[in-house]
């Protein structure tokens, strides 16, 4: 259980997917105007990651790993399709986010309705490819820690994307200098976070 | 252009310049489109995994969106992401696998940014925009020009990350003794990721500052 408090916070402050790796950052710029739109998408990035990650943990054990066939039998104990993990990873991912998307529009309508748009743009988020591709390459020991790291990592990036876009309504009101405004301040903010968030590295539960 | 005007394009006409040449400054893939941001910062430490990391974009987006438009009057377009992922992910593959043989090192310093470049938003923004709707050669062309213009970017980030953080270029250093026994130290931030936004941000504002067309408003 320690261990998977322990992985949720690493996955949330210090690995954060935004400030450590960059990664979503496409829809993090695009997105990030104002706070009602960024809290959707944050949600709708949360719920795909804890659905991916797990599912392709699966996959990865039971199909794509060195040995990972031989529940088939002896003779397939050597197989290792390794190299097709990107391509499986990408079509799971795809599949997910609409399989997702049917399964809210259908229990729960008002929500489907607020992220709208955002859904089925996750697809090409590389912030949920991102995460199952770091599932497989830190290895995690069960699904319950490859889970614990899903969510962990769309609860950072949902906390990265709303403070941003809080930021970016009130920066409306200052004076940037010209050629700054919009895109690179964005980008100069986003860094001196990273630098604040950089503070909780080494922390261990 | 005047002189003989048949229907076949010239191989270098102006069009075919301009899409080369155009995502180099007005028109980049980063500090413009805003694409492709994700992998773009991570791999900059050092100026070698920033450049192969750029060629691999250039070989992946030039090949897919050759593909990508060969293939476009078949595609049904309902389906169009899903055969435009697979095509992308089936090249990465050969990238990663290539890069394994040849450079191993290096792979293991990208680790899952050679992957990430599947859902690099360049390739599939080129696609959608440029290749579904051109003919093969200049679709060629724009992916060459995209995956340069974003290379241009990944290693001046790295260029400037790998002189300041470790005082080295591609490995050797550069950095005169003498400027150490004047008490000058490397700079341990710049080879911290938040730098690397930093640095983008920098690029941004020179670049915005000389074509002020591309301002923003707020």
């Amino acid at each position: 259980m320690e261990n998977l408090i322990n992985i949720f916070v690493k996955s949330i402050f210090i690995d954060n997917m935004i400030f450590a790796y960059f990664l979503g950052m496409c829809s993090y710029l695009a997105v990030s105007k104002t706070v009602k739109t960024s809290v959707g998408l944050g949600i709708a990035v949360i719920f795909v990651l804890g659905i991916t990650v797990p599912v392709d943990y699966l996959i990865n054990n039971y199909l794509l790993r060195k040995g990972a066939l031989s529940w088939l039998g002896g003779e397939f104990a050597n197989v290792d399709l390794n190299f097709l993990s990107f391509i499986m990873f990408i079509a799971v991912i795809a599949s997910m986010v609409q399989l997702v998307e049917m399964v809210i529009e259908k229990f729960s309508p008002t929500l489907y309705a607020s992220l709208g748009i955002f859904l089925p743009l996750i697809a090409v988020n590389c912030a949920i490819l991102g995460g199952s591709l770091f599932m497989q390459e830190r290895d995690y020991g069960s699904i319950a820690e490859a889970t614990a790291f899903g969510l962990g990592s769309g609860i950072g990036w949902f906390l990265a994307i709303v403070a941003i876009a809080a930021i970016r309504e009130k920066i409306r009101y200052s004076n940037v200098p010209k050629p700054l405004r919009g895109l690179g301040i964005t980008f100069i903010i986003t860094g001196l976070m990273g630098i604040a968030f950089m503070s909780f590295m080494g922390i261990k539960l | 252009m005047s002189t003989a005007k048949t229907e076949r394009e010239p191989m270098f006409s102006a069009k075919i310049k301009k899409l080369l040449l155009g995502p180099l400054n007005k028109d980049n893939p980063i500090t413009v489109q805003v694409l492709g941001i994700c992998s773009a910062l991570a791999v900059t430490v050092k100026l070698e995994p920033a450049f192969v990391m750029a060629l691999s974009v250039t070989a992946v987006t030039a090949i897919s969106n050759l593909s990508i438009s060969l293939l476009r009057n078949t595609i049904p377009p309902r389906i169009r992401i899903i055969v435009q992922l697979t095509v992308i992910a089936a090249l990465v593959i050969l990238v990663d696998q290539i890069l394994k043989a040849y450079v191993y090192d290096v792979s293991k310093q990208l680790s899952v940014f050679v992957g990430l470049i599947i859902t690099n938003c360049i390739i599939m923004g080129r696609l959608e925009a440029f290749a579904m709707a051109n003919k093969p050669w200049p679709s060629f062309v724009d992916g060459v020009g995209n995956g340069v213009g974003y290379g241009i970017i990944l290693i001046i980030v790295a260029f400037f990350r790998e002189l300041l953080g470790s005082g080295t270029i591609w490995g050797y250093h550069v950095m005169p003794k003498a400027f150490y026994e004047l008490g000058y130290v490397n700079n341990g931030l710049m080879i911290l990721p938040p730098m690397a936004l930093i640095v983008v941000g920098i690029i941004i504002w020179v670049q915005r500052a000389k074509n002020p067309d591309l301002q923003e408003e707020n």
